[in-house]
């Protein structure tokens, strides 16, 4: 593939750019904290992994009553990728420029106030602005009229498994002529009604210690914490894309099928097990999922070998953000030939996984980063220096 | 409207000037108070949904029907005054 990536942006429970963000994860803190956006206690999950500091000013004001807050952050963070990049995009046909996002459940908290005011006050009450507001590619959507592109554009559903997909389908359009694609995913849903959603899949955690409610390839695991943000990206066909290049991706469908799309994703790679450095796993927190997901690790790489890090332990599980955020950090550790630590987590050792615990230096030139999401997508991406 | 509230027979351009405000917000560089009498809509920076969102809102708040049809081919603020006026001059006429 000659997707190189050449812009960075995060936003996340640990900063609000992409340095603030990766530097908290070094210096090994957590952003997991009791709910303060609402109260999630009476859903028996009190901990939650909030971006406070976030406030949509430098947003053009026309856009806020019409936008959920995901929307907002994916506009900021899309804006500072673009601007890491430092591509002029002025400078380019529009139509050679395009947004491949994400996302999990559209603008669900917006969609919320507005079902509430259909339910409590009726039809007349509901703002127009809901008739996009809500809706999966909003952000796609949005991005793209504030940054003029008109080239190929879309939006990938496929749960957490989404944030690679779409990195992805953006490469392939490289490949087909797009010049510049702005990728990845930001995503929150972050109020009642986006809890209640979680909460009916058994998995989310109930626990009120934030150190110890989201803990995956440990034997205390009791499930995941939902938390809000993710990472914006910006690919371009030609070769100076100082992160690194998309080298290869695998998806499949089927709970028993995550080996499968790594390896799909090393034949893609034309890379060997042994020529990856590091493995940014899904982490989903359960101890049956993480069990699944050691053995699929396992198999292919041989037990307790690969470095294996879950950064997201200590931002908890923003629907498709998160594996858009950990492709994200996946460069950052090939930059600074860091991996990125686990907090909190006593790895299980039956699990036969060498999870790496504390930020450790290390030669990184190929990083794999598997998500996977609800109904069994898998997915696996390789990026490479 | 509340029980008791005077009937509104006429709205102005202060009403639809809050109305945009609280449905769909005010690009920057964009002064309402000097601009709504002599500019239209696109030229203030809003779309037909937001046309649309001001003309529902100012319909609600004033207990008045009015199809959503007639917001679609409004250019100006004065055009969508004048609309919901009409409106409101037409039940006054009815009751």
């Amino acid at each position: 593939m000659t997707a190189n990536i050449s812009g960075i942006d995060i936003i996340s429970p640990l900063g609000l750019s992409r340095e603030e963000h990766w530097k908290a994860v070094l210096d090994g803190y957590s952003g997991l904290a009791p709910t303060r956006s609402f109260d999630s206690t009476t859903y028996d999950n009190p901990i939650s992994g909030e971006v406070h500091t976030f406030t949509p000013e430098g947003l053009p004001r026309r856009l806020l009553p019409a936008t959920d807050r995901m929307t907002q952050m994916s506009l900021v963070a899309a804006a500072g990728a673009f601007d890491d990049s430092e591509i002029d995009l002025g400078r380019l046909d529009p139509f050679d420029i395009g947004v491949l996002t994400a996302s999990t459940a559209g603008g669900y908290a917006f969609g919320q106030k507005e079902l509430q005011n259909l339910w409590s006050k009726g039809p007349k009450y509901v703002s127009t602005h809901q008739s996009y507001a809500w809706f999966y590619a909003v952000n796609t959507g949005q991005i793209s009229i504030r940054h003029g592109s008109q080239g190929h554009s879309g939006v990938i559903v496929a749960d957490d498994a989404g944030g690679l997909d779409a990195i992805a389908f953006a490469a392939r359009r490289l490949r087909r002529g797009s010049k510049v694609v702005l990728t990845g995913a930001v995503d929150s849903t972050m109020c009642p009604w986006g809890r209640v959603a979680h909460a009916s899949t058994g998995e989310l955690s109930k626990s009120e210690d934030a150190t110890t409610a989201y803990l995956p390839f440990d034997e205390r695991a009791n499930g995941w914490v939902n938390g809000e943000g993710g990472a914006h990206l910006v690919l371009q066909s030609t070769s100076d894309g100082r992160y690194g290049v998309i080298r290869g991706h695998g998806a499949t469908i089927g709970e028993d099928r995550l080996s499968q799309a790594i390896r799909l994703a090393l034949g893609r790679a034309e890379l060997r097990p042994q020529d990856i450095d590091v493995v940014f796993a899904d982490a989903a927190g359960t101890r049956a999922a993480d069990q699944a997901e050691a053995e699929a690790i396992g198999e292919i790489f041989g037990r307790g070998s690969i470095p294996v890090t879950a950064p997201k332990a200590a931002t908890g599980r923003m629907g498709c953000g998160t594996a858009a955020l950990d492709v994200a950090m996946a460069l950052l550790a090939i930059r600074d030939q860091t991996i990125p630590p686990t907090v909190n987590v006593e790895p299980d050792k039956s699990l036969g996984l060498n999870v790496c615990t504390t930020a450790t230096r290390r030669r990184i030139t190929n990083a794999l980063v598997l998500a996977r999401g609800i109904g069994g997508f898998n997915s696996a991406l390789i990026v490479g220096a | 409207m509340n029980k008791g509230d005077a009937v509104v027979t006429r709205i102005t351009m202060a009403d639809l000037k809050r109305a945009l405000e609280e449905g769909s917000g005010v690009d920057e560089g964009v002064d309402l108070d000097r601009d709504l009498g002599t500019s239209a809509f696109a030229d203030l920076g809003y779309d037909s949904l937001a046309v649309l969102e001001t003309g529902l809102r100012l319909s609600r708040e004033n207990d008045v029907d009015i199809d959503d049809s007639i917001f679609m081919d409004l250019d100006t603020p004065q055009q969508l005054l004048d609309a919901v006026n009409e409106a409101l001059e037409r039940r006054r006429q009815a009751s």
